[in-house]
């Protein structure tokens, strides 16, 4: 028995391969690039039945030709030593499409077994797969399992060792269905599963004895035929063959063409009770994707969806904060009970409980967006809502699909730039996750508030409105100069596959939400909680050390620092630069901190708002110095957690910086515009 | 005639595609739209991208792509 299995994953992109392959291995994994390209490869280690296997996650890929660099890294590995055997990851549910690959990797002549992944949906859909006649057909394993609910595990890795060698194949039984295949000279169809045409079976074996010559140690003839007869530039090059004239010899068409003919012949064999949910799919298509319906159906579902998060998650995020007061109190009480230190009650209270707690508020209407942006996935829709979009969104050079995550926005940027990963394109996912913060999330919502009830008296909701729009404006614009830059909208070209529509299934959209849940826990644990602690002392200690008076403070001298950037803005105070600062950390911020900066304890109320009014009007804060504030706040950099999201998601903190910058820099500038004309126009 | 100017529910025979990305037209080819393949027009009402079905799988396809598949109705 080998020391090592050396086993490679496999398959179409979305088909739960990476699922699979972290099931197997845990977070016990290696992340590296393959040798000279920038394609990520995963490793990890398994252990069963006293054999140690190693696991190597390959790019997600359609087929196994020579065109992208992910499918050549692919099939250099594959060919290689690297890999002993291959798991053929498949999505049961769309058995047609993920076939292809299947015979490409069967034709490389390595052991490969089939893992037929989101058998779930398949029977959600009313519809059996024949796994007694499928294996038949293709000649080897085929073991049902389910990444998402760990179910066959075992026994694909069963399967795994015992066709280490290839030779425990399964015998291959054909049936001719197709008039055009039903004599052969070639009796093929008892070694291969994949049998093409007699012209082009005359053509494989006359090269591949021209091969046997060249080269007698090639392991796989039949497939260096095959290759040969496609033309696949990289395998002429690599092996080239004398006296024959490849151009002559193109058959790549035909090669594909018959392989979808033997596909389609394995579907209709091995897939039961087909046709009787498509029917469904095209009736419901007919209004969801209609000329005149599809967009006020989805921006009617889209308005449910945020009247739900903004209704029932403010409602339960109000029982969120009482008992976030609760707590408080209780911890500052327990403090003080066993006489802690100042400065351990404040760090405690007012950094790490009011930082963590007030993220952790949002926690209702994060877990209602999600769950409602789960059911529109599970159920086939989000597929569609590209198609409705496409039109007006390419104009913008972005794809349709961009649409919801900058549409999530307007809840919060956090799972908004997470959103952006249902993305294919990685300019795009760049693109709209450097202006879905534009778009004005609601822990915006409070600055606003607070600013234009100040200033603006009866008109004060018409620039609470006129913000959202300004920020809808500003991605609009930021997205189109920079298509217009990179001149995306010439190679913009939308491709998605529509999936049949099925009702949602509960267990699917429970991971998916407590996956997304979990994801902002655990940011709110780690990286909200250094946050919380940074902006505490910043605005609590002082040259002097710790200090209760926040004028003293790092802060204010920061603040103090800065004031000239933000004279020509209209924000050149340094309470309101402190208090910007601040709101780095979480957006409403920007409020409570206010209040602590002018000294008003109840900044929310009528009072307080009086208060504050004649504080700022003493400082010569009016209109148009109100109405930067609330544009800067709109633009500026987003808090914490989205800048940590937007790291994990671009994996660059070059980029990550260099979106902040960005950021800052528009904001500073449309408020510089804004404070200017608004002043003008008041004198 | 280009599969852009094809009508809701007919079935086409492609004839060539010829995309300027070979990238895109390479894995339209590993989906199977192949020459001499068939594709199915579901909703070409608007002006832009349209949805269409092959090899047993619906698909939603920007007017980059439908305006340079030529097709012949069958």
């Amino acid at each position: 028995m080998k020391q090592t299995i050396n086993v490679g994953f496999i398959g179409n992109p979305n088909c739960g391969k990476t699922t699979l392959f972290n099931a197997y291995t845990g977070a016990n994994l290696k992340v590296a690039n393959w040798p000279g390209v920038t394609v990520e490869k995963k490793e990890g280690h398994t252990h069963f039945e006293g054999q140690d296997y190693k696991l190597i996650d390959l790019p997600g890929i359609y087929s196994l030709t020579s065109y992208t660099m992910e499918e050549r890294v692919s099939r250099d590995c594959i060919l290689s030593d690297e890999i002993d055997v291959i798991i053929d990851v498949v999505d049961a549910s769309s058995l047609e499409r993920n076939l292809y690959l299947t015979l490409q990797l069967i034709e490389l002549g390595k052991p490969v077994i089939l893992a037929l992944n989101m058998m779930d949906i398949v029977e959600e859909r009313g519809m059996e797969i024949d796994l007694h006649r499928l294996p038949e057909m293709l000649g080897i394993p085929v073991i049902p399992v389910s990444a998402r609910k760990r179910t066959g595990l075992s026994i694909l890795m069963h399967a795994v060792a015992h066709h280490q060698t290839g030779l425990a194949q399964s015998p291959l039984i054909h049936h001719h269905h197709t008039p055009q295949s039903v004599k052969h000279k070639h009796n093929h169809h008892a070694e291969f599963a994949m049998v093409y045409e007699d012209y082009i079976e005359d053509k494989i074996d006359a090269i591949r004895e021209h091969v046997l010559v060249t080269y007698p140690d090639f392991p796989n003839k039949r497939w260096l035929a095959i290759k040969y007869l496609e033309n696949d530039l990289d395998v002429i090059q690599k092996w080239p063959l004398k006296n024959i004239d490849f151009k002559k010899l193109n058959h790549e068409t035909d090669i594909i063409n018959q392989k979808y003919n033997f596909i389609e012949e394995i579907v209709a064999e091995t897939l039961v009770n087909k046709s009787s949910k498509e029917a469904r799919t095209d009736k419901i298509d007919q209004y969801l994707t209609g000329k005149y319906l599809g967009l006020p159906i989805f921006l009617l579902i889209m308005a449910l969806v945020f009247f739900l998060t903004f209704t029932v998650g403010d409602f339960l995020k109000g029982y969120f904060e009482i008992g976030l007061e609760y707590f408080s109190t209780f911890v500052g009480g327990l403090l003080d009970a066993i006489h802690a230190n100042d400065i351990i009650t404040s760090l405690v209270v007012d950094g790490i409980i009011a930082g963590v707690g007030g993220i952790l508020t949002f926690l209702p209407n994060i877990f209602i967006l999600f769950l409602a942006l789960a059911f529109l996935e599970d159920s086939g829709y989000m597929a569609r809502v590209a198609f409705v979009m496409d039109d007006i969104m390419s104009r913008l050079g972005l794809s349709g699909r961009a649409f919801i995550p900058l549409l999530v926005g307007f809840g919060c940027s956090v799972p908004a730039v997470m959103a952006s990963r249902a993305l294919e394109h990685p300019k795009d996912r760049l693109k709209t996750i450097l202006i879905t913060p534009f778009m004005s999330c609601s822990a915006r919502l409070p600055v606003y508030v607070l600013f234009s009830s100040m200033f603006f008296g009866k008109y004060a909701m018409l620039a609470c409105y006129s913000m959202y729009v300004l920020g809808i404006l500003v991605a609009i614009a930021v997205a189109y100069i920079l298509s217009k830059i990179d001149g995306s909208t010439a190679d913009h070209a939308l491709l998605i596959e529509l999936p049949e529509y099925k009702s949602p299934n509960p267990r699917t959209i429970a991971i998916y939400v407590w996956e997304k849940v979990k994801d902002y826990l655990n940011r709110a644990g780690t990286v909200i909680f250094l946050a919380s602690v940074v902006m505490w002392v910043i605005l609590n200690f002082g040259p002097q050390g710790y200090c209760a008076d926040i004028s003293q403070s790092f802060g204010s001298y920061i603040g103090k620092l800065i004031v000239p950037l933000f004279k020509p803005i209209g924000l050149g105070y340094w309470q309101i630069i402190v208090a910007l600062i601040a709101g780095i950390a979480a957006k409403e911020v920007v409020v409570s901190s206010c209040g602590v900066l002018f000294g008003i304890s109840n900044i929310a109320t009528a009072e307080g708002m009086n208060a504050a009014f004649s504080a700022l009007t003493a400082m010569g804060f009016g209109i148009a110095n109100a109405y930067a504030m609330m544009v800067f706040c709109l633009l500026y950099v987003p808090c914490t957690a989205t800048i940590a999201t937007i790291y994990r998601e671009v994996n660059s903190r070059k980029r990550t910086a260099a979106y902040v910058l960005f950021q800052l820099g528009v904001a500073w500038l449309v408020s510089f515009l804004f404070y200017h004309g608004i002043s003008l126009f008041l004198t | 005639m280009l599969l852009k100017e094809g009508k809701n529910h007919h079935t086409y025979k492609v004839l060539s595609v010829k995309l300027e990305e070979t990238e895109l037209e390479k894995r339209l080819q590993a989906l199977g739209l192949t020459e001499g393949s068939l594709i199915t027009v579901l909703n070409n009402d608007k002006k832009g991208s349209m949805t269409v079905k092959f090899r047993g799988t619906r698909f939603a396809v920007g007017k980059k792509i439908a305006d340079h598949i030529h097709v012949l109705e069958v």
